[in-house]
């Protein structure tokens, strides 16, 4: 067991317990947000005393871990010193971490925000130069070609993850599992030059289609999905399964009833995740999708515009004046989030209400 | 005769004992090993397809391969650069990853925490171009100022020789780049498993007196060790294998380098083939996906390595 | 807790298709879609015709692409900017209807094209001056011999004070920096279009062999041309080079011709086209030019990229010709040149030079 694992700080059951003071000294109640309210004044001192702001920061963070990593164990001792120690480490990596984080989306949403309009919705490229346009076309285009490849690789990928963790036994489940890894390594353009060589072996050079980029999406898609549910299937405990077998529940049914509804939440994410994984994917659409400026809703016949290469192409190939095409090509990126900020919050909702609860 | 008739009740009897192969038992299994299958032929289509594709590369003459000097020459500083920038970018990724993970599972409060994992997984989704567009307008004009500190003071260390670049558009930056961009998926496996953690054993460690990080060192983080390791190889598969948000961000000027802050940087396999691919044909091509599967197979080692790692770790998966 | 697991995995794509099919309903500035009806606009063609190639005339194709649709409603137009190389690759094993591309046709492609066409319609339509950028503090206008440029993008010269430097600029106060130049890092046809102007006008100045991938190594390199502009405009005492359309509000070097120093414009660009000679034995109905960088004709810009758009005389299907010659004949139409002009910044090509391809235009034709 994991919790005997390491007991070299356990209390010492040699000495007698007269030895041991019952009591424990204690930090006052607000002793940590009084320190951290300290140390922030005092970066913001700094701050104007003509510092950098980030290096006052970092210093104001650093004097408030030692602070309170000393008064804690001269007051509390060494163990709950550390506690408060880790508590601000995390917390403050925490901090850090969401800083990049939080400018990408200022950045998006700050340039976005200007063509974010009825206009863009509403209207494709066809015949626009300049100022207007819209990314009705690459929308519908990205919906339909990501649900295809969701439509494809979802099942697969579950009923991969199935076989692996409920199944899978000896040399095919070792096999599938080790490339399932190395498919999670097929860089994305390699997968959409396999996609076009595939097709274009049957359909002749120069083929474009919106079946294509689902297929090459796919690629992509499948080993996320079974790698994280696997992993979350693999979290089930073993308890369930054996209570359901002892009831001679037969496996496909503790696997459907049982099993899978305690892992929802956590393949739920891990599809989210695998969606948003592949929906700003540029490099494999470039290749088999191309680019158009109309409506196109037949995944199996011609171009398709899709977000994300409709973003690149504003991007890279701007007009005079390039400023209207980069507004597009923002506005492009800050809807692909809110596409998939949509997404997210339906599964969340059906893991939710359909999930049972494991936990209180 | 009657040592036959004491075997055979025997036989009979496991044979009863195992659980009845029923019809939905069987159409599943088979559905499922079917969807096994099918991957593995998937991925050999695409071996298959990357060899065909490279091997007149590998087979033609030094001279007719792009660069000067043969295609093991033009592919290993790409290589280079790639395993660089990932090793870097996970580097700073997975210790943050594994704290955000750690905060949001148990320390930020509960209803915070949720609205939190919420945001980090929508930050998955942002494409990879967007974070390059964020790292060449936003991130790397902060660096800059940075870089010429770490030249004056630290310049005796190879890595930040110098001359610092006058635009940010470094080895650091491209990876500090690739590293948030792995950020929210690696986090997010990892708060899954954090999550999973058995609440009898973080309650009993709690009740025998250990303060919080103790009980996370002892309860949560063995039990989510193998969830961390499968994360950080599947956020070192994504920044392998990086294209667009390199390709906009790194300066490339070739030559093997450690030094992270200057303009003249290997580059990388991924993003390599996507600027060099539109304009190149014939044996360029061939080369260019040569290098892919290259990448291919750094992908195949690093993730044998990651298995092996795993597979010590089992006792601590719940299904075994 | 009934129906999770079907729920769950239906629960995506129903989405996705719930929101399809509230917003499925057409763009607003498509009436009635572009291949079904004819309702007798304009000239009354309808069809698609789809091309592929250089990303550099992208833009141009955009606004060709616009002015065309406004004559004809019920045609449409693709074309992927996927690269010159994969543009004739396409063009020739007739994955496309039509091309575009940096560079003609090489030895080896045209026989294979001509194979698929018949005869190749290959004319100049993009006509794209390049621009040598600057950013250095206090310095706003630069004259520089072609020597110098070379020098400095082969990182002979360092340092912006340099003598070479002064004498061309007589008076400037030069600063003591260092220079970064700046180049693509993706193979391009501008940097193709440079190095073969460096090649050719500073051939002791300038070593490397010519092609689409930039030779030096040690400088700075970025994406595509946005990233350059981005790069020089960012750094200080950096100079790269862009199509000039897209330097904004850069400084732009003064590029030694002859005697004399030239500002990059249209009409210089597109004049050298005019001393340029056209290269033989190709067909009659194939302009490709061999361009004169080291002209020393007054008032000649020598660095320009110039595009080409391949088509084929012969097409089998009746209307994609019907379609390709009449949008071709829009492209090089006064219109549609100063379409390009207007959103691309080309430079116009010459009434004589249009006359001179308007019979391989009109030759289109289905056999």
């Amino acid at each position: 067991m994991p919790v005997t694992t390491s007991s070299e700080r356990g209390p010492d059951l040699h000495t007698p317990l007269s030895g041991v003071p019952l009591t424990h000294g204690q930090l006052p109640r607000y002793a940590a947000q009084f320190t951290l309210l300290a140390a922030i004044a005092a970066g913001i001192a700094l701050t104007l005393a003509g510092w950098n702001p980030a290096a006052s920061a970092i210093i104001a963070g650093a004097g408030y871990v030692v602070v309170i990593y000393a008064w804690s164990r001269t007051v509390e001792g060494p163990r709950k010193a550390r506690d408060r120690l880790v508590t601000a480490v995390v917390t403050g990596a925490f901090l850090l971490a969401l800083l990049p984080l939080v400018s990408v989306i200022v950045t998006v949403v700050g340039n976005g925000i200007a063509r974010f309009d009825v206009e863009f919705f509403t209207y494709s490229m066809r015949g626009v130069v300049g100022e207007g346009g819209g990314a009705y076309h690459a929308i519908m285009g990205t919906l339909v070609v990501t649900g295809l490849a969701a439509l494809i690789s979802v099942p697969i990928g579950i009923l991969t993850a199935i076989y692996l963790v409920e199944y899978g036994r000896g040399r095919l489940a070792k096999a599938i599992t080790f490339f399932v890894d190395v498919m999670t390594g097929i860089p994305s353009i390699v997968a959409g030059l396999f996609a076009y060589a595939l097709f274009a072996l049957v359909f002749g050079p120069g083929v474009r289609m919106g079946i294509m980029g689902a297929i090459a999406l796919s690629v992509l898609m499948i080993p996320v999905v079974v790698r994280s549910a696997e992993e979350m299937l693999k979290l089930v405990p073993n308890e369930l399964r054996e209570a359901a077998y002892a009831l001679a529940v037969p496996k496909w049914r503790t696997i459907v009833k049982v099993v899978l509804p305690t892992a929802l939440a956590g393949i739920a994410t891990g599809v989210t995740l695998a969606i948003a994984r592949v929906i700003g994917e540029t490099a494999p659409l470039l290749i088999t999708l191309g680019i158009t400026s109309s409506v196109n809703l037949n995944p199996v016949d011609g171009r398709m515009a899709t977000l994300p290469v409709y973003a690149y192409y504003q991007y890279v190939t701007p007009g005079v004046p390039p400023e209207p095409a980069l507004e597009r090509a923002w506005t492009a990126a800050l809807t692909l989030i809110i596409i998939v900020m949509a997404l997210n919050l339906i599964a969340r909702l059906i893991s939710r209400l359909f999930a049972p609860k494991t936990r209180g | 005769m009657r040592k036959g008739s004491t075997v055979l009740p025997s036989t009979e009897r496991t044979r009863s004992r195992r659980a009845p192969q029923r019809p939905g038992d069987r159409v599943f299994s088979g559905l499922s090993t079917g969807a096994g299958v099918l991957i593995l032929v998937v991925l050999a289509g695409v071996a298959a397809f990357l060899v065909a594709e490279a091997w007149p590369a590998l087979i033609a003459p030094a001279d007719e391969v792009p660069g000067p000097d043969g295609i093991v020459l033009y592919i290993w500083p790409l290589l280079f650069g790639t395993l660089l920038a990932a090793f870097l970018a996970l580097l700073i990724a997975a210790p943050l990853a594994v704290a955000i993970a750690l905060f949001i599972t148990h320390y930020a409060p509960r209803r915070i925490a949720q609205a939190l994992g919420y945001i980090i997984d929508l930050l998955a989704a942002i494409p990879s171009i967007i974070y390059g567009l964020w790292g060449i307008q936003v991130l790397a004009p902060l660096t800059v100022e940075p870089a010429g500190w770490l030249e004056e003071n630290l310049g005796f260390i190879p890595l930040f020789a110098g001359p610092a670049s006058t635009t940010g558009r470094t080895m650091l930056v491209a990876a500090l780049v690739l590293a948030v961009m792995i950020l929210p998926i690696v986090s997010a496996v990892v708060r899954e498993a954090f999550r999973q953690t058995p609440r009898l054993h973080e309650e009993a460690s709690l009740a025998l007196g250990a303060t919080r990080w103790e009980m996370i060192r002892m309860a949560v983080l063995p039990f989510g060790r193998s969830s961390i390791i499968g994360a950080s190889m599947l956020g070192l598969g994504r920044a392998l294998g990086e294209t667009m948000a390199v390709a906009i961000v790194l300066s490339v000027s070739g030559g093997v380098t450690f030094n992270l802050i200057s303009s003249g940087n290997p580059g990388t396999i991924a993003a390599n083939i996507a600027l060099e691919f539109p304009e190149s044909t014939g044996i360029a091509v061939n080369t260019l996906i040569a290098s892919g599967l290259v990448l291919f197979a750094v992908t195949l080692l690093v993730n044998m390595a990651a298995r092996a790692v795993i597979n010590r770790r089992r006792e601590f998966s719940g299904a075994n | 807790m009934k129906r999770t697991t079907l729920g769950r995995a239906l629960a995506l794509p129903a989405a996705a298709a719930l929101t399809f099919g509230l917003v499925a309903c057409g763009a607003a500035n498509e009436s009635g879609g572009g291949d079904n009806s004819g309702n007798g606009g304009g000239s009354g063609l309808s069809g698609t015709i789809s091309g592929a190639g250089a990303s550099s005339q992208d833009a141009a194709q955009q606004a060709w692409r616009a002015g065309f649709l406004e004559q004809n409603p019920d045609v449409t137009v693709n074309y992927d900017p996927i690269g010159s190389g994969g543009g004739r690759e396409q063009f020739i094993s007739g994955g496309s209807d039509f091309g575009g591309t940096d560079a003609y046709l090489d030895e080896e492609e045209l026989p294979k094209a001509q194979e698929r066409c018949g005869q190749v319609v290959e004319i100049p339509a993009y006509v794209s001056p390049i621009a040598v950028i600057f950013n250095v503090e206090g310095v706003d206008s630069l004259n520089l011999k072609p020597g110098t440029i070379a020098k400095i993008f082969n990182q002979k010269i360092t340092k912006w004070n340099d003598p070479a430097i002064a004498a061309d600029n007589p008076g400037a106060q030069l600063p003591d920096t260092a220079i970064t130049p700046v180049n693509r890092s993706d193979e391009s046809g501008t940097t193709e279009n440079f190095v073969e102007y460096l090649k050719a006008a500073a051939p002791q100045d300038w070593p490397h062999e010519v092609s689409g991938d930039w030779p030096v190594k040690g400088g700075e390199a970025a994406q595509g041309t946005s990233g350059v502009v981005q790069a020089v405009s960012s750094g200080n005492g950096t100079i790269g080079y862009a199509d000039a359309s897209q330097a904004k509000d850069l400084s732009t070097v003064k590029v030694g011709v002859g005697g004399e120093f030239v500002q990059y414009s249209p009409e210089a660009a597109a004049k050298i086209l005019e001393v340029s000679e056209r290269v033989e034995g190709r067909g009659e109905y194939s302009f490709a030019f061999d361009l004169a960088r080291d002209t020393t004709e007054s008032g000649t810009y020598p660095i320009v990229l110039v595009s080409y758009e391949l088509a084929c005389a012969n097409y089998s299907d009746a209307n994609k010709a019907e379609l390709v010659k009449a949008y071709f004949n829009y492209i090089i139409s006064e219109e549609g040149q100063q379409a390009s002009a207007d959103s691309a910044g080309s430079a116009p090509i010459s009434d004589a030079l249009r006359q001179q391809i308007k019979p391989a235009v009109d030759a289109i034709s289905a056999s």
